[in-house]
């Protein structure tokens, strides 16, 4: 056969179903010049967009590593955060001992130090996890397995959803005016940024925990009552250790996203330099550390708050990865 | 005070382990409402004819009929289930079987909508008696679902998850191995006690599950299409297994297969949908029960005969 071994005449498409030679001749082409341009094209641009989706994310790492990591040591965790003002700083020099040490004043270029601000946000996280993840877990526990399409239900499910569109500062404000101006001076503390994180994170918990339970199957809610399990026992014994790694996972993104966040800390820790482990008197987070340190015109405090973007992005990057490495435990776990 | 009373001496007393919190002091139930008019609809009640189950059945139903909404899945059934024995439940699809099972260890209580009357009396006591928590009937009844329903967890802890609900403390190791003997499912699992029960096949899931209901010694085991998701080989494991469980517990087993049914039981029950004239809806009844040999051999109704030979329409 001669048609065999040639190739194809190129003499354009046909077409296919109609064709009575193209539905038997693999080598002819029968699919349209225009669409395999089309195709050809869709494929550049997705790639384009990839790429124009990763320069920022690049950008970001780099600029951070470049400005933040060079100040990074042991010092930089354990030491105060040192008290820098652009006209303190530059009227540093002629002042005498007895002045520098009333105002805690350091003269030269003091090295960045960050640890009170690791430790207040640790801190304030911490407190902020410990009341919205219970809660949360509770909350999501009565949606799924007690009042599911109640009234209750319902709106809690409906509050919880308008929540989570709240922006963060206006829990701070929140915070700010129902906790903090009561207290007066001993108002602002890492426990009254605990509360405005904590209003931030229980929806997310809520949800989350909420989402994982449902994907827990009803046969085996059906097994431990069938078993003699009453609801509450299998809600304890059964469906919450099925959604254990689930669960976790949620809290932890709750907490990533609190540990970032600076809007509610503003008007709820207060300020300090150094190290402050109580839940109570003024603490302070890298976050507002950035903050305060971007806004500021000296070039020290300019280094500080890179140093601290660095620090938090590595913290939040943590329990990130970490939700993430639970999450696909899980799944592998369930699947066999 | 009277609690449900366990009647078979339970060799490694787990049922003497068993809380005993509340007493019932209700009346021999049954036949409280038998004088429902609710046969109307019928033209013969095949089944009253019929020999009952022995002469000390573990179940007598009389007059059950569930809703679910306004649609009535299952009408005023009366008979009973005989002891130690496996009793079949056949039927097209549609007919009532799990609903009707689902009544015996009052699992329909879960099911939104259902409504359950009549009565079924366990030794003596309804079920459905208010003054009976179901958690009480389930710990005595033990189910195994058409799929393998296993925790997502060890082996070990899921034969253990039941004895510790019955509030067993001591021995549980013994009682975890003892069970996984009767499902036939120790030799498998002995050296992998504490792998999680999901690393099982599906057929080893499904002895694991039988294994759990049995561990507490419930006197009557419910089956729905249990080796329904089974390969021949697994169905052939967990028949034989029934075969010998069928000493010491009574077995009501639904099967769509009916060389199963002829395998395994010894009494069959048949039911069928009718059409409703009202609603435009089909009805599960009752058509037939006796024992395995009659209903497939020499069956008294018509639709038996039907079905059991493949004819049914
Ligand atoms: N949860 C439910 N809500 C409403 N109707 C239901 C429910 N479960 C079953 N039914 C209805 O009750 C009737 C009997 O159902 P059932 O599941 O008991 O049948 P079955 O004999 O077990 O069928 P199959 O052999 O297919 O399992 C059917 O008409 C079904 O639609
Ligand atoms: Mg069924």
């Amino acid at each position: 056969m001669s048609a065999v071994s040639g190739p194809p005449a190129a003499s354009g498409v046909a077409g296919f179903p109609f064709d009575t030679r193209a539905r038997t001749d693999l080598r002819l082409r029968t699919v349209a010049t225009a669409r395999r341009v089309r195709d050809r094209f869709a494929t550049v641009a997705l790639c384009a967009a990839l790429v124009v989706a990763a320069v920022p994310l690049v950008a970001v790492v780099v600029v951070l590593v470049a400005k933040g990591a060079r100040w990074l040591g042991w010092d930089f965790f354990t030491s105060d955060i040192p008290r820098v003002t652009g006209r303190v700083a530059g009227a540093c020099e002629g002042v005498d001992a007895a002045l520098r040490e009333k105002y805690g004043l350091t003269c030269g270029t003091p090295r960045p130090a960050m640890g009170p601000a690791i430790l207040g946000t640790l801190l304030s996280t911490g407190l902020a996890a410990l009341i919205a993840i219970p809660v949360g877990v509770a909350a999501a526990v009565y949606l799924n397995e007690i009042g599911r399409s109640s009234r209750t239900a319902r709106a809690v499910r409906f509050l919880s959803d308008v929540m989570t569109g709240i922006p963060s500062i206006v829990m701070g404000l929140f915070v700010y005016t129902v906790w903090v101006v009561r207290f007066g001076t001993a108002g602002p503390s890492a426990f009254a940024a605990a509360l405005a994180l904590a209003c931030l994170m229980l929806p997310i918990v809520v949800r989350g925990t909420e989402e994982v339970l449902r994907l827990v199957p009803d046969e085996l809610r059906h097994a431990n009552v069938a078993l003699g399990g009453r609801g509450v026992h299998g809600v304890l014994r059964v469906v919450l250790p099925c959604a254990l790694p689930g669960i976790t996972t949620a809290a932890l993104l709750a907490v990533a996203r609190a540990a970032g966040e600076t809007a509610p800390v503003l008007f709820t820790i207060g300020m300090t330099y150094s190290f402050n482990a109580a839940p109570w008197g003024p603490n302070t987070t890298l976050a507002q550390q950035i903050f305060e340190g971007a806004k500021s015109g000296d070039p020290l405090a300019n280094r500080l708050a890179w140093s601290a973007a660095l620090t938090l992005v590595v913290v939040v990057f943590s329990l990130s990865a970490a939700a993430r490495f639970i999450a696909n435990r899980y799944s592998t776990r369930l699947g066999g | 005070m009277a609690i449900l009373p366990s009647t078979r001496p339970s060799e490694t007393s787990v049922a003497a382990a068993i809380p005993s919190t509340y007493g019932v002091e209700t009346g021999v139930a049954g036949t409280d409402n038998a004088s429902d008019g609710q046969g109307t609809l019928h033209s013969t009640l095949p089944h009253q004819a019929q020999p009952g189950a022995g002469p000390d059945p573990v179940f007598e139903v009389r007059n059950l009929t569930v809703r679910y909404g306004s649609h009535v899945a299952v009408r005023d059934v009366s008979t009973e289930i005989a002891r130690n024995e496996v009793t079949a439940v056949i039927g097209p699809s549609g007919c009532g079987k799990s609903t009707f099972l689902r009544c015996f260890n009052r699992m329909n209580d879960l099911v939104e909508g259902c409504r359950v009357e009549g009565t079924i009396a366990y030794h003596g006591v309804n079920v459905y008696d208010p003054a009976v928590p179901p958690v009480e009937v389930r710990r005595r009844i033990g189910m195994v679902f058409q799929k393998p329903t296993p925790f997502p967890r060890s082996i070990h802890h899921n034969v253990a998850y039941g004895l510790r609900l019955a509030g067993v403390r001591q021995g549980i190791d013994d009682l975890v191995e003892t069970a996984l003997r009767r499902a036939a499912l120790w030799d498998e699992v002995k050296d992998r006690l504490n792998a999680s029960a999901l690393s099982l096949s599906g057929g080893q899931q499904q002895r694991l599950c039988i294994a759990r209901a049995i561990a507490v010694e419930p006197e009557v085991l419910l089956m729905d299409e249990p080796c329904s998701a089974l390969d021949p080989i697994a169905t052939a494991r967990i028949e034989s297994l029934l075969e010998e469980l069928k000493g010491r517990f009574s077995i009501v087993i639904v099967t769509h297969n009916m060389q199963q049914a002829a395998r395994v039981s010894g009494r069959t029950m048949f039911f069928t949908t009718e059409t409703d004239e009202h609603a435009d809806r089909h009805v599960g009844v009752l058509v037939e029960h006796d024992t395995t040999e009659r209903i497939f051999s020499n069956p008294r109704d018509e639709r038996t005969e039907n079905y059991v030979t493949g004819r049914f329409g």
